[in-house]
Parts: structure tokens; sequence; C-alpha cells
């Protein structure tokens, strides 16, 4: 997906009902789901024909994983009725659904790590099939959709884009006549994505309907034949995704528009002086499920941003740990900020030689959820803010820390209840401006994100990527650890894959093509394209 | 003298294994009970008064399962359903099974039990060295055994379970796939129960038939750290559980030839040998965690 596809966004028109042309297979009407006083769903309606792909379209929050679980039977609507092939039914369990002839791919896999393939298929099967017959049968039907599968590796040895497979694989056996996919290519290459594609559309053409959820609307405008759109629980239209554009369907999903991320090109990069030096990391796994990271190197020079793309569960968590200091290395040179051995410091040691970290995990990670936000400020910057945040002998200066709080809040644009509330009572978006803005207003020379907009709506993402990009024109090293694809596209100067603990060279990103750089995340060598499809 | 040594290293070894494997079917589950010591005594305390009541051994063994199951009954109540925290619960239920079991057991100590005896198979039992080893103990050993070959199959070989692990090992994923996790973790608590208790009934009908108040003295927390040490699988628990055995039968034998090391010390030596094991079995963090049931101890709320 280009970069500008949230530009110029012109009028779509916005149906509010949609006739579908075949025998509807289920009909959803007035369902509603209430948590405490939230409304996760407010009397949705939706409509799926018999061999239809149907795009489910919303932001973070929107409430479409709230619908699907309903509609799987893992929750139970407050109101509101559902009909399948014409008859009322109430779903008060998954097998329920599954008996119906519901399937479900879900968003976080539901899969069992310390169990085989074969064990997780026999686990979602109500019939007493041995496990020796399952695997066959899995085996066969993963070869005959392109999926290739070994029924007896264990989940937690196994990439995302194969667990995935396993959840594929596991939903066809029931043999549905709908099929639940929730974000299916968030985890996927885009060579992974196209496969998926393709079996997706040999479904349809043997008459299953599928339920698509994404916020990719390139690959819903692509493939799905209807759409309906939610916001903020709600249902704001319905509408054919192949007679949108994609900046129409963004508006449909955000209800305004979007500012789009401007990236001015730097000059003279190669004479600026590197900020940020890792030479030849390499790090054994910490647990089984874990990867090693080999022979790791990389320059971050002083103006600009440096992506790294790959699929999650390749080192790039161990990376960031080890760059950030919660794994320290045996060698003090293998990273070095600002020309200083960092390898042996802790996260305070790198932080005091004007480093700043933001972890993927927010809530336990980034930030400690129970507590304040101006205590979560003073937590992460007690040490390299000292004189500002700490008088004689060594007491707290409230006044100082809370004018800090409320000036990050003011300058990310931080919306919340209440003065200063405690970290987890912010929505996902917000929380993640905070804390990006923690770091921001230190003004580091070294900045290092890992996944800075997952789960973000696209406003606040927006916001906090113009951030890192203007810190990085400042003169700061940047480096951004991502899954998402467009982003380090929209905003990296260079960008390097990390594959199975391998670091890739980082392409300038005038030379970057999506395809190259989906080809190095599915394993290839630079050079060696040929290769690369028998490892996607 | 060899055979002598190996049936009362059997003897001591029992015990351990059948309430270790109770335990481990339960945090197969993802449930820890750290009550075992306490379902324990309870089993020993009511095995001792119905077969001393009724004169039957084997009522008493039956009441000593029930009881346990039982008592292991309120302790999922309490955990699972009013979702407690496990820990401080198991340590609740040991402490309410030692008073509880002392208040009902008192007009029984100092009483001669019933004994269940050793089995005798004609000419069987009658061959020298193997004989009483293989044909000649107790029926609860033979059970014990059966057991450790029972669980493995349980666990590896049956779809029940198997769902009884993917319980354990992620409850969110087989809630959302319509497992219904907290009923299995009911019935996996309560046959740890019956396991716990019918080992405290071994305790007062076969190993010393008689009833003291405490009487457990400690070998719950032994089958617990056992259940750790055989990395949560069967029959490595029996391997550890006669190891156990061995320490503490071993120890007897030292104190008996008078090696000169304090008695309290060599006393301690199975206590002591868990910790070491521990220790070491920690350092292999692969072994440990791929057998660890992930959701073990976690409390399971489903959003509905």
């Amino acid at each position: 997906m280009p970069a500008g596809n949230r530009k110029n966004i012109t009028g779509g028109v916005v149906q509010t009902s949609l006739a579908t042309s075949g025998p509807t297979l289920l009909e959803v009407r007035g369902l509603t789901k209430i948590f405490g006083t939230l409304k996760a769903c407010d009397s949705v309606d939706l409509t799926i024909g018999k061999g239809e792909i149907h795009a489910l379209l919303g932001e973070n929050g929107a409430g479409k994983s709230t619908l699907v679980k309903m509609l799987f039977g893992s929750l139970e609507p407050y109101s509101g009725e559902i009909r399948w092939n014409g008859e009322a039914v109430r779903i008060a369990s998954p097998s329920i659904a599954k008996k119906l002839g519901i399937g479900m791919v879900f968003q976080h896999f539901s899969l069992f790590e310390a169990l085989s393939a074969a064990e997780n298929i026999a686990l979602s099967l109500d019939d007493n099939t041995p496990i020796g017959t399952i695997a066959a049968k899995a085996q066969a039907l993963s070869y005959s959709y392109g999926l290739p599968l070994d029924p007896f590796s264990m989940v937690g040895d196994l990439s995302v884009g194969e667990r995935q497979r396993i959840e594929i694989i596991r939903c066809l056996l029931q043999t549905p006549d709908l099929i639940i996919l929730d974000e299916p290519t968030s985890v996927l290459t885009p060579q992974e994505a196209d496969k998926l594609f393709e079996t997706l559309e040999r479904l349809r053409s043997e008459g299953k309907s599928i339920l698509y959820i994404s916020h990719r609307l390139e690959e819903v405008k692509r493939m799905c034949d209807g759409a309906t759109v939610m916001r903020h629980g709600k249902v704001v239209g319905h509408c054919d995704p192949r007679e949108e554009t994609a900046a129409s369907l963004a508006r449909m999903m955000v209800g305004n528009e979007v500012q789009a991320v401007v990236r001015d090109p730097i000059e003279g990069m190669d004479k600026a002086e590197p900020l940020l030096e890792i030479r030849g990391l390499s790090r054994k796994p910490a647990t089984p499920f874990s990867t090693p990271l080999r022979d790791i190197s990389l320059n971050v020079r002083a103006g600009e941003v440096i992506g790294i793309a790959g699929v999650a569960g390749n080192g790039q968590g161990e990376f960031f740990e080890a760059v950030s200091g919660e794994a320290i290395q045996d060698d003090a040179g293998t990273i070095r900020i600002r020309g200083n051995d960092a390898g042996k410091l802790s996260i305070t040691g790198r932080r005091m030689l004007g480093a700043a970290f933001v972890p993927e995990e927010r809530l336990g990670h980034g930030a400690a959820p129970r507590m304040k936000l101006s205590e979560n400020l003073f937590l992460s910057r007690y040490a390299t803010d000292a004189k500002a945040f700490l008088g004689a002998g060594g007491l707290v200066k409230e006044g100082a820390i809370d004018a800090a709080t409320q000036r990050i809040i003011e300058e990310m644009d931080v919306r919340k209840s209440g003065r200063d509330p405690e970290a987890a009572a912010l929505s996902g978006g917000n929380l993640q401006k905070f804390i990006v803005g923690r770091e921001l207003d230190r003004s580091p020379t070294v900045m290092v994100v890992n996944q800075p907009t997952w789960g973000v709506d696209a406003g606040a993402a927006a916001k906090i990527r113009q951030s890192l990009i203007g810190l990085a024109r400042s003169g700061s090293a940047v480096l951004i650890i991502s899954q998402d694809l467009d982003e380090l596209f929209e905003i990296s100067d260079a960008i390097a894959v990390m594959h199975n603990g391998h670091l890739s060279k980082p392409l300038p990103i005038a030379e970057a093509t999506l395809e190259q750089i989906g080809l190095l995340m599915g394993g290839a060598e630079p050079g060696h394209a040929d290769h690369s499809m028998e490892a996607v | 003298m060899f055979e002598q040594i190996i049936i009362t290293i059997a003897t001591a070894a029992t015990p351990l294994l059948i309430a270790a494997l109770g335990e481990l079917v339960v945090e197969r589950s993802g449930v820890l009970n750290l009550g075992v010591e306490g379902m324990m005594v309870m089993g020993a305390v009511s095995g001792f008064a119905v077969a001393l009541t009724t004169g039957s051994p084997w009522l008493g063994v039956l009441a000593a399962i029930v009881v346990g199951a039982l008592f292991s009954l309120l302790f999922g109540f309490l955990t699972l359903t009013l979702v407690t925290n496990q820990v401080a619960t198991g340590l609740a239920l040991t402490l309410l099974g030692i008073g509880l079991s002392g208040m009902i057991g008192e007009s029984f100590v100092g009483q001669p039990g019933v004994k269940l005896g050793a089995i005798y198979i004609p000419y069987l039992t009658d061959i020298p060295l193997v004989g009483r080893l293989f044909f000649g103990q107790d029926p609860i050993f033979y059970l014990s055994i059966l057991l450790t070959f029972g669980v493995a199959w349980f666990l590896f070989k049956t779809r029940a379970g198997l769902t009884l692990r993917s319980v354990g090992d992620n409850h969110t994923s087989a809630h959302a796939l319509g497992i219904n996790v907290i009923g299995i973790r009911y019935l996996a608590v309560m046959f740890g129960g019956a396991c716990a208790g019918l080992a405290g009934g071994f305790l007062s009908l076969v190993y010393t038939p008689q009833w003291i108040e405490n009487m457990s003295a400690g070998r719950g927390w032994i089958a617990l750290a056992l259940v750790v040490f055989a990395s949560w699988r069967p029959w490595r628990v029996l391997a550890g559980a006669y190891l156990f055995g061995a320490v503490s039968i071993g120890q007897l034998h030292a104190q008996a030839l008078g090696i000169g090391i304090p008695s309290q010390l060599l006393s301690s030596l199975p206590y002591l040998a868990t910790i070491v094991v521990l220790v070491l079995i920690s350092r292999n963090r692969r072994l440990t965690l791929i057998n660890t049931p992930a959701s073990l101890g976690r409390p399971f709320v489903p959003d509905r």
C-alpha cells in the first residue's frame, strides 16, 4: 500500500443499507453489547450473502472484535437478533456456532504453544477422531490449499505465519459455511498475505462466505464484495468497497480527515556522525520460544530515521531488549551511544548518555498501569532529570513533575478524564502518545521505539509518526521497530529487515520497494529473490 | 535384607507418589493447590476413624478418598467460582486441614488402628528375593503403580487428557474454543483431593496404623515439590518419589548404623534433597518451560 493513501480524501458514497444480490446467509439486526458503561456494540446491523467476502472495517476499538465474538458465541449479546439461513438463532457458545457452520480465525491466536499443531486442531473438533487421522487430514487439506503444514511440530516453535496456517486449517476442517477472519494479514509478509487471498478466493468459489475484518483498505478493495464500516460501536455505513477509494473508506472509518505525515528528504546523511552504533551484537535465546540474535550491526546517524521491518517473532523483541539495556551484553563495545561503550550499562545508564526507549508493551512495560501519569513520568526520568525533579535530600519536587506532565499532555494532545489519571485509565492510543511524549520531552539524542503505533487509532498514529520525524530532523538518531510496513515506508529514511535473528543492510527508502522488503521478511538473501518463494 | 530395604522404600514412596500424581493432574489443568498437606492429613484422620469404627480398612480407604475430594471441593469453590488467590487459599486449606484433623482425631490418639494387610498369593509371594517385592505388598502400592500408568495414559493418549492440558496451557484460548474451563478444573481439583486423601489414608492404615496429630509430617509439601521436580511428567514423578523414599529410608539406616551425624540433620535430608533438585531443575529453563502449564496459578474469569 503506498504511503499516501490517506491523502486527498474525496467524498465517498455512503449507503445506509445494502441490498445483497444472492441468498442471505447471515443477518444481524440491532445487536448490542454493553461492558459496564461502554456500549461496545450499539444496535449493529450486518448482512452477509452466500459466497460473499464481506469486509468489516473500523479502527481499533470500533467494536469489530466484540461483534464477531458475539457471532462466534464467545460473548453473549445484550440485545438484538441473529438470523442464520433465515432462522433466528441464539449462539450461546462457540460449539453452537461451530454446529451452525461458523468458523473463526482469531486475531490473537487461540493456539496452545506447548501442544503440537495436530493436537491444537484436534481440540477444536468435537468428535473423538484419533490424533493420527486428524494429522493426516490436516496435512492433506493444507497441501491442497497450498498452505503446507507439519502437523507434529510444536506451536511454540513456529512463526506467526505458520501459526495462522494452523488456525485456518483448523477452521476449514470443520467445513464451515461462514469463516470469520479477524485481522488476518496484520502479522503476515506481503507474500504470505497474497497466498491467503488466493485461499480466500478459492473458498468463495466453493460457495463459502467470509467475514473479513481489517483496517487495511487496499486489500479490502481488492477482494471484498461488500463492506460494513463501524465507528465507536455503531455501523456508520454499508458500501461496495470496489466502488470506493481507499481515501473515502478511510474517512468513513475515522470520521474525519487524517493529517498526512510529511517527511522532508535529508541530504548529506553519510557525513553525519553515527549516534547509535551496534557492532556484532549476538544473543543466545533467553527462553525456549525466543529467537537468538546473530551478529547484528547497524549505525543510526544524526538526523535520520531507520526502520526495522520483520514478521513478529524474528528477534525484534530480543533486539529491543539488548539495545535498551533490559538485557545487558557481555561485551561493552557491541552497543555504543554517542561514542560511549554502552553494552554493559543498565537502562538508566544508557538513558544518562542521552538515549530514550519506548517498549512495545504499553501497560506493564512502558507504564505502570495503576500509577498516575505523573508518577510514570517520574519513574522513567528520575535519574536523567534529577536536577529538575529532585530537591534537597532526594525529596521529590511534585510541582515540577506535575508541570512537566501537563506540558507533555498538551504537546501530544493526550485525551483523558481528570487531571492526572492512572495510566490504565487511558485508551491505548492516548497512553502511547503520553509515553512517546514523555521521552520526546527530554529531547533525546538517540530514540529507540518498538511498535510505535500498535493498536493506536489513525489520528494519534499520525501525530506520533510526525513527532518522531521531527525529532530526527532536529539532529537526533531515531530507530523504529515496526511490523507495519506502511508506517515504515511513511517515516523511515532507510529500512532494514530482521529475519530469524539476522538484520539485513538498511535499504535507502528511495530504493526500497514493498516487494523487496517482503522477500527479505520471508528470509530471502538480498539479490537472490528467486529462492525466496520457497521460504514464504 | 536387601528385599526388606526395597520394600520399606516402596512404603515410604507410595504416599508421595499418589499425592504428587493427584497434584500433577491439578497443575496440568492450570490450578496450583498448595493444600495437599491439609487434604492428606484429613484423609489420614477420616480413613483411620472409619476403619476403626467399622472395623473394615477398605471402608477406611474409601472414606479417605471421599473426604479428600470433598475437602478439595472447598478449595475449588473458593478459587474457581469465587476466584480467590490460589496460593493464599491453598495455604489456608493446609492450615485448616491440620487443625480440623487434630480436632476430629483427638479421641483416636493412642488407639491401635486397623491395618490394611499385604496381599499373599500362594507360590508367587514365596519366590525368593523378588516374591514379596512384586507379589506381597499392600494393595495400595499396586494401585499407585497403576495410577502412574493411568495418569500418563490419560494425559498424553486421550482426548480428555489433551483438553485438560490445553486448559492448563492457555485458558483464554480454551474458552474461546468452547471448552468448559471451570468445569474441567473442578474435576481436576477433586481428583487431586481424592489422591491426597488416599495418600493420607495410606499413612494411617498401612504405613503406621494409628493416628498421630499432624501425621502427614510435611509429605504434602514434598509431593508438591515432586511435581515440579518431575517437570509435570507422571513417570518422572514415580522416579522422584522412589528417590525421596530412598533418601528418607537411607537416613534411618544411617542412624541405626550410628554414623556420627546428628539425627536431626539426617532427618532433614529429604527436604535438603528437594531444594537441591529444585535448584538443579530450574537451571534447565527449556526443559521446565516446555512442560510447565503456562496458565498455572493464573485466575480465570470468562468474559461474557
